[in-house]
Order: structure tokens, then sequence, then C-alpha cells
């Protein structure tokens, strides 16, 4: 890595502006993680409360979104970063808006929790559990790859989207035979199907920052294609004879 | 960067001492007046100059000076046929166009030669020196060296040699205003002149003398006003003479040495005439100071 | 972020330098080639071992902190350093396949294909029309009608014969800053060179004026080989098509001005776009 270390701007304020960017990402970071993980928890302890609290905090993340963007704005109308700099202030208004999409999906996932919390019970949801764990390991560590301009803990994320997408399929075929075998499952199975749907964009978009950290950090890009387990697109359901 | 800011908590214990600031005010007030006195005491003496030429000159200046040759006193009588500056005038005009005709075209070379071709170089940096030294010399010491060089070959004094002595002092100044004048122009003119892919002699002569033509013809016309009222080297080159003259083998009158001589006369009616000359003299200067500052400003 | 991108912005039109040239498009043909270069300012080495190609037809930007010797360079290309003694270059300068620093080629006939523009404009004290005559008329005997046409030609290309052709006969000093510039300009281009060195062309003039003369570079690449020496990195992004910046002597790298400015290879050269030089 030849530009591992960065000496300070000549203009001070400048330096603390983007400690400032980064600061805020950090918390937004933060607080996206916590959406996810609270709003797996509501879903698996069936706590309607929680769910509710979910849902509610997802404003607070469209106002840091707001922000980092509006700030990020002024940056590249004052400063005209350039190189590095340029990059990372591009990379931080895309890496907020990964965490905000983030945290729409951490909230209609609670939205449906309350859904599936007032029907019958399905299983065990212990795949779920499991993804959210994977997922939101992705995305701490794609958080702190972004805090530490580390571009070889972003690799790792980016490359570590397969077990996810591995869970996905498994949760997508549980549910197609709680299904088939009796129709007023349906409900709760679709719920939890787009639940869990919904956990694998998070992963997608904790690969995103990632990428998108790798860049800021490098100024190279990562190949187009990354590895990809999830099937479920070309899955096909055959009704019990 | 830090050491250079103010902190707020220090910047209000500044006091400024009141008894400092009205001592500043008196030496303020007191340079000023030292200032105003000595110009008022310079223009005193330049303006008693100035009216008592013009008060003596006026009363002498009449036709009769503007068209008659040099003529005796008149011993007080008002019926003798009255003489005048006529030879002089024409005398000063001959050599002072000559002398700035042989002066200027060697002033203005040497001049170039030390703003283009010498900057810096020992050859030049000398040339320099010696310009500067002649610019400031006795000028009765040009007289002297053409006496040597000229009059004494010749075998007599010479309105040639006047001009010549005219000459050697219009060249330093010509020299010194062309060198001043070409420096003023900005390197990048001349470098852009260059790109064009202009020799070096298309660069001085085609923009260059452009460029600076209105001060390098303004310093020729101050050396015209400085040759205009010489009269040191004239008498000891051209010496005077009574009658106008055309030729220049022989000695020829001008007005400076018309002035001095029939100033000391020591007859009324001829320092009279030798007033008139004065102001004459003057305002041909004065004249041509205008012209200058006009040239100059046109410029600008 | 892959190849796409680069695509979309390359066949963005009139997007300047940020038509991200691949490398090899733009070393594919070079017009003037320099070759381990050294220059000397008496004692003092001042450009130390550049190899630099100016692609045909193409800007190349060069950028760095004062005394880097950016100028330097640009001043060696026309062999205006020639004009003070105790200057002098050492290595090759390629030109059609000559050295154009040998003492052997004439002088005034490489500066008739390297014009040059300043940082202050330098209009000649002469009419509007022989400024731009003055050049001609040193390389070509034009009668009156033809050197009419060369005058309005010339001034049309550096976008200013609209704004003077009803006072060719005033004086050029008459002209506004921006003005004399791109007079400046088309007096270069009226002896129809086939290099322009830009040194800072716009750092005396105002915002607008400066558009109009980077509008005009990019129109004039067109025709020209352009090489322009600038302060102001965001000019560099917007007009060159490959940037090299210069530290203590050094070309410390050049790359097309998209990635330059978004991705440096080299360390000092990111600090310094970045405003971190200590």
């Amino acid at each position: 890595m030849p530009m591992e270390t960065q000496s300070d701007h000549i203009v001070r304020s400048y330096d603390e502006q983007l400690r400032r960017v980064r600061d805020m990402l950090a918390r937004m970071g933060g607080l996206a993680e916590r959406q996810v993980n609270d709003a797996t928890v509501a879903l698996v302890r069936r706590d309607a409360a929680l769910a509710a609290e979910v849902i509610g905090r997802d404003a607070a993340l469209d106002q840091l979104e707001r922000e980092i963007e509006a700030f990020c704005i002024r940056i590249l109308a004052t400063r005209q970063p350039m190189a590095i700099d340029l990059r990372f202030i591009v990379a931080a208004m895309k890496v907020a808006h990964n965490l905000e999409r983030i945290g729409d999906y951490a909230r209609n996932a609670a939205k449906r929790s309350i859904v599936v919390g007032q029907q019958p019970i399905l299983g065990s949801l212990n795949g779920f559990s499991r993804m959210a764990r994977l997922v939101q390991e992705n995305l701490k560590a794609a958080i702190d790859a972004l805090v530490n301009d580390d571009a070889e803990a972003a690799a790792r994320v980016w490359g570590n989207d397969e077990p996810v997408d591995d869970v996905y399929n498994g949760i997508f075929r549980e549910m197609l035979t709680f299904m088939m075998e009796d129709p007023r499952n349906i409900t709760a199975a679709t719920h939890l199907l787009f639940i869990a749907k919904n956990l694998e964009r998070i992963g997608d978009h904790a690969t995103n920052i990632a990428e998108t950290v790798h860049y800021a950090v490098r100024g190279d890009s990562l190949p187009d294609e990354r590895p990809k387990a999830d099937s479920s697109a070309y899955a096909v359901v055959r009704p019990p004879e | 960067m830090s050491s250079t800011t103010f902190q707020p908590e220090t910047r209000g214990v500044v006091r400024r001492s009141p008894a400092l600031a009205s001592r500043r005010k008196m030496v303020d007030l007191t340079v000023k007046w030292l200032c105003m006195a000595a110009t008022l005491i310079g223009l005193f003496f330049l303006a008693s100059i100035m009216l008592t030429l013009l008060w003596r000159g006026l009363v002498a200046l009449d036709w009769t000076v503007l068209t008659e040759e040099f003529r005796p006193t008149r011993y007080g009588d008002d019926t003798a046929p009255k003489g005048g500056l006529v030879h002089a005038i024409i005398g000063s005009l001959i050599q002072t166009a000559i002398g700035t005709a042989i002066g200027t075209p060697i002033g203005l070379l040497v001049g170039t030669y030390l703003s283009e071709y010498a900057r810096g170089s020992v050859l030049g940096n000398v040339l320099r020196f010696v310009s500067d030294v002649l610019l400031s010399a006795p000028s009765i010491l040009i007289g002297l060296f053409i006496y040597q060089l000229v009059v004494l070959p010749m075998g007599g004094f010479s309105g040639i040699a006047g001009a010549l002595a005219l000459a050697i002092i219009v060249i330093p100044v010509v020299v010194r205003t062309t060198e001043d004048m070409l420096q003023l122009i900005p390197n990048t003119l001349r470098e852009a002149v260059i790109g064009l892919g202009a020799p070096k002699w298309k660069m001085i002569t085609l923009v260059c003398y452009k460029a600076a033509a209105s001060g390098i013809l303004t310093g020729i016309l101050l050396a015209v006003a400085r040759i205009a009222g010489e009269t040191a080297p004239l008498l000891l080159t051209s010496f005077g003479n009574n009658v106008t003259s055309f030729d220049l083998t022989r000695a020829m009158a001008s007005l400076p040495i018309a002035i001095y001589q029939q100033a000391n006369s020591g007859f009324p009616d001829l320092i009279q005439i030798a007033w008139s000359g004065a102001l004459l003299i003057t305002l041909g200067v004065l004249a041509i100071n205008i012209i200058a500052r006009a040239v100059l400003r046109g410029r600008n | 972020m892959g190849s796409t991108t680069e695509q979309t912005a390359a066949s963005a039109p009139g997007f300047g330098g940020m038509q991200a040239r691949s490398a090899e498009a733009l070393n594919a043909q070079a017009r003037i080639s320099v070759r381990n270069l050294d220059f000397y300012y008496g004692t003092n080495k001042a450009l130390k071992g550049i190899n630099l190609d100016l692609p045909d037809r193409q800007v190349t930007g060069m950028i760095g902190p004062s005394g880097c010797g950016k100028s330097t360079l640009l001043r060696v290309l026309n062999r205006m350093y020639s004009l003070y003694p105790g200057q002098r270059a050492e290595g090759e300068v390629l030109m059609d396949g000559r050295n154009m620093i040998d003492a052997s080629v004439d002088l005034n006939e490489l500066r008739a294909k390297v014009g040059m523009v300043f940082q202050k404009p330098t209009p000649f004290p002469m009419t509007i029309y022989d400024n731009i005559a003055f050049g001609i008329k040193l390389h070509e005997k034009l009668p009156k009608s033809e050197m009419d046409d060369r005058v309005e030609w010339a001034l049309t290309r550096a976008a200013i014969w609209t704004e003077v052709k009803d006072r060719l006969q005033s004086s050029a000093m008459g002209l506004s800053g921006g003005q004399q510039q791109r007079l400046c300009i088309a007096r270069s281009i009226a002896v129809r060179p086939e290099v322009m060195l830009f040194d800072e062309p716009t750092s005396a003039l105002d915002p607008i004026s400066t558009l109009k003369i980077e509008e005009l570079i990019d129109e004039l690449k067109r025709d020209f080989t352009i090489c322009i020496v600038t302060h102001n990195m965001q000019q560099a992004a917007r007009c060159a098509d490959q940037v090299a910046f210069f530290y203590l002597g050094e070309l410390v790298e050049v790359a097309p001005a998209a990635q330059l400015f978004t991705a440096p290879r080299e360390k000092r050269t990111q600090e310094y776009i970045t405003g971190r030089f200590g």
C-alpha cells in the first residue's frame, strides 16, 4: 500500500471537515447495524414493541443521510477535493445512501415481524438469526474498513457474501415447503420470505459499501463479477401429487 | 501559523499609552513643518530668479534683439543704432542642432548596447560607469578636450568644434535615458517577439524602440535643453563671434557666450541686451522641458 | 466502477481533459519527445533526467509547485533559455527526428514551429492588425490581400475576430486583459506553428476571460499540439489530456488527466494535488 499514511492538509479546517464526515458515517453505520440487529431480535422473540421502536428510529437514519450529503456537497463546492479526498467524499455519499437503504430494509423487516408475530409459529427461525448475524458481521466489517481506510478488509467483506446467499437459499426452500404443507402458512411464510430477502439485500448493500471503500482507498475498482450463491432465482416448485 | 494568531484573551490586554500617541503626533507635525519650510526657501530663491529675469529681460526685449547683430555700446546716445543677438541665436541653433545630430545616434546605440547586449558583462559595466562619470563631469573639461583634439590641430576656434563639444555632452544623457527606458520594457515582451521567431535586431528596432519611443524622445529633448545653455565648453571651442556666421570652420557666436561677454562689458545698454538673451534661453529651455513632459504624458 | 463508466465519460462531448484516454492512445504518436533532459541555471541543476512525450494534437498539462521546473521545461521546448547566458540544456528534445536543442538547429525556424503564450498578455505597441502581421512578416512574404486573409483567419481562430474586426487599426494596448491574451494567441497561431506552449496563460485574467481561453485551448487542440503550464489544478483537469507533475526538477508522474486527478500512483503527486504538501 503506497499511500497508507497520509500527512495533514495545509488547511487544517479541511482535515477537520473530512474527519467529521468520517465520524458521521461511523455513527450512521452503527445505527444501521443496530436497526438490523433489533429487527431480527424483534422477529425471533415476537417482540412487537421492539419492532415499533425500529420503525420509529428509521427517521434518524434518513436525517443522517441528508446531513452527510449536504456536508459532502459543501466540501465539494468549497474545497474542490482531488485524488484520495475526492474519492473519499464521493464514497461517503454513496455509503450514506447504502446505509439509508439498509435502514429501509430493516424497517420493512420490523413491520413484517409484527404481522408474523400474530401468526402461528413456523419452525425455529434459526436461519434468520444466522443470516442476520452474517449480514451484521459484513456490515460492521465494511464500516470499520471505511473508518480505517482499510482496502484489504473491504476486499475480504466483498468476497464474503456467499454464506449469506447460502442461508437465504435454505430459508427460501424451507418456506416453500411450509406453504406446500398447509395453505394457512402462506401469510407468515410470505412475510418471512420477504424478511429473508430484505436481509439478503442488506448483505448486498454491505458488499457495495465494501466495494466503494476499496475504490476510495486504492483508486482502482474490484472486478465486475462478485462470487454469488443466490440460486433462488432459478428455483422451481412442484406441488405434491 | 498558531504563533501569529492572537488569542482573544491577550487581545484586550494590549494598552496603548496616550503620552506615546501625543509624542508621535508632535514628531509628525515637526517633520511636516520642516519639509514645508525647506520647500518654501527653495521656492523663494527660484521665484526671485525668475521674477528678476522676467522683469529685467522683458524691459530690454524688443524686435531689434531678434533681428540685429552685435553693435558696440551707444554710450547713452539714444539715436545711435541698437544692437541685437540674432548672430548668437543662429549660432546657438546651428551648434545645438549639429551637436544633437551627432550625439543622439551614438548615445542611442550605446544605450541599446548596454541594455540589450551587455547586461551583466564587464565591458558593459565599465561603459556604464564611464558614461555616468561623463554625465556629471564639469563641462569645461569637455571644452578643454575638444580644444586639444580639434581646435589646436585646426589652428583656430570653429563652430564644428563647439558642436562636437556639445555632442559629447549629449551622449551620456541619451545613453542613460535610452538604457533606462529599454530596461523598463518587461522581459516577457522581448521573449514574445523572440518567441515568434524574430532575430534580435528586429526585436530591438521594431518593438523595443517603439515601446520606449516617448521615453527616449524625452531624454533627447532634455539633452537639447541642457546643451542649449552650456557656456564653458563653447568658450574653448567656438569662442564666439560678433557677426552672423554659417561657416563651421570659423569661430561662431552662441547665446550663452554672447550673454557672458555683454554682461561683462560694463555698459548698461549691452547689459540690458544680455538680460533679454538670458530670458530667451530660459524660455527656450522651459519650452523644451514642457514639450518633453507632454510627450512623456502622451505615452501614459 | 469498471470499464463501462470510463467509456461513458470518454464519449461525453466537451468534457475537456476528463475524456479519459487510455495511456496507449496518449502515447500513440508523440509530436515532441523529451529524452534524458537535464537543464542548468549556471551550476544549479533545474531539471533532472526528464523523459516526456507530448502526444500529437493533445493537451499536455504541467503542474507542480513554484520552482519545480515546469516552466523551465516549457522554455527548453522553444529554446527561450538561449537568450540568457549561463543557461544550458543537455539531452534530447526530439521533433521530426531532430534534436531541437542541438546548436545546429536554426532558432528562428524552431520558434516558428513552436509558438508560445505568456503569463501576462504581451501585446506589441502597435495596431491590432500589425500585431498579427508582425509574426507572419518574419517568415513569409505575402501580398496585401493574402495578409488580410491570414490576419482574419488567426483572429477568428483565437475567437476574438468579432470583437476587434471594426478596430483593426487601433492600438492593441487599448484591449482588455483577456482580449490582449487572445490577441497574443492569435499572433502565435498566425505563424502557423505545430506546437503551442502556454505559460500560465490565465493567471492574470478574470474568471470569465479564463474560461474563454480554456474554451479556446480546447478548440485549438484539433490542429495544434499544446503544452500548458498552470498553477490551477482544476484548469489542468479541465484542459489537459495528459498531466505531468513536477517536483524539485524531477518529473514525478505523468498520466491521463482523469487518472492523475482521481487516482495518482505516486504519493508525492497525491500530496500535492490534495493540498497536503508540508
